[in-house]
């Protein structure tokens, strides 16, 4: 059930570089879990989480295959999140910084994320129940 | 509107973005969006209102950056639009760095009154 | 009175700036304020009995705040053996603390 209640979050880390991007997708995870909405602001390296040109692989270390791997991407780990929130009947909004989106060549994502801006970011926070920043370093 | 604090320390992560520290450029974007919005500099952010910074001259091959950023002209810029900027006393003189290095408008608070000053705002976004 | 929930995902190991975040905390408790400290990532590290950092975390304890390590953290980096008073969470508390109204969320 829906709790009401929503939750902004902002973030700024490129995949698999920071521990922050695995803690940013379980608390949006959890919130999602919990029936609260989200709302993401992906800026600067965060834009890349949800390019559609991502590609699992094999692993030479472990002498593993792609399927033998099974290797979510974060893209897979995003699109999981709108799924996530569609069974829940809560709303995900995820906004790409449309800057960084273009400086990065990072404009081809997923079926879920917008693009948008700053004033999102603002405007989402203001409405919202909390927001949480999570920086990079 | 509720008060925001940004509190920037990690410094000269951006360079070839060009634009400014990247939340140095999102605060002037939230002032513009309407934010009520503060800047505390503390750690290494604090050289970041220190005048006479310069990173021009970067060139790869051919490709030259000809608009660097201009970090200490984008904090006075913030000062005169009305955004109030702070530095960690400490930081600053743990840097060997003094007022007189600072571009104009900057307030100082002191390391052990950083508590008060976050319990002015309403938001306080650690970056 | 505010209520804070301030996380710490950096390491005192990482840096000199060590002493910033405990005693941001400590003087944010000091001024009457609601105060926990989330510790995930390897901000857990200093609760490892033992650690060298571990003392930090004894304090903020003693001194009344609510220290919280994050669960899926302490169990990927092994960690068991914790100093007294840390209570094991997961981001469903985060969450919890996060949405209580008037709380003021800081991450470092």
């Amino acid at each position: 059930m829906a709790s009401e209640k929503t939750l902004t979050i902002a973030i700024m880390d490129a995949p698999y570089e920071s521990a922050n991007s695995t803690s940013a997708l379980r608390i949006i995870n959890a919130a999602l879990e919990k029936g609260h909405n989200v709302n993401v602001f992906a800026y600067e390296g965060a834009v890349n989480l949800t390019m559609r040109a991502q590609q699992p692989h094999p692993n030479p270390v472990k002498g593993t295959s792609v399927e033998q791997e099974q290797h979510p991407t974060t893209k897979d780990w995003v699109a999981s999140l709108f799924k996530l929130a569609s069974t829940k009947d809560v709303k995900l909004d995820w906004v790409n910084c449309g800057l960084c989106v273009d400086e990065r060549g990072a404009g081809d994502w997923i079926e879920g994320p917008r693009r948008g801006g700053p004033k999102d970011f603002l405007d989402a926070s203001m409405a919202s129940d909390a927001t949480l920043v999570i920086p990079t370093k | 509107m509720p008060k925001i604090l940004n509190i920037v320390e990690t410094a000269y992560r951006a360079t070839i973005e060009e634009q400014d520290d990247t939340v140095l450029w999102l605060t002037h974007m939230l002032k513009n969006a309407g934010a009520d919005i503060s800047v505390l500099l503390r750690a290494n952010a604090v050289n970041y209102a220190v005048k006479g910074q310069d990173a021009s001259g970067l060139a790869f091959g051919e490709t030259k950056m000809t608009h660097p950023p201009e970090i200490g002209k984008g904090v006075e810029k913030m000062i005169q639009k009305g955004v109030p900027v702070y530095l960690v006393e400490q930081d600053v003189d743990e840097r060997g760095l003094s007022d007189a290095d600072f571009v104009s408008g900057i307030k100082k608070v002191k390391r052990e009154a950083l508590p008060e000053l976050i319990d002015q705002h309403d938001q306080v976004w650690h970056w | 009175m505010a209520k804070y929930l301030l996380i710490e995902s950096r390491d005192p190991f990482d840096s000199s700036d060590s002493q910033y975040f405990p005693e941001l905390v400590q003087g944010i408790s000091d001024r009457g304020n609601d105060t926990v400290l989330f510790l995930v990532q390897n901000g857990v590290l200093p609760v490892r009995k033992g650690s060298k950092y571990c003392e930090a975390m004894s304090r903020l304890i003693r001194n009344k705040i609510k220290v919280l390590a994050d669960s899926f953290s302490l169990k990927e980096r092994a960690i068991s053996n914790l100093v007294e008073g840390v209570e094991i969470a997961d981001m469903d508390r985060i969450l919890d603390l996060l949405l209580e109204p008037g709380t003021r969320a800081i991450w470092h």
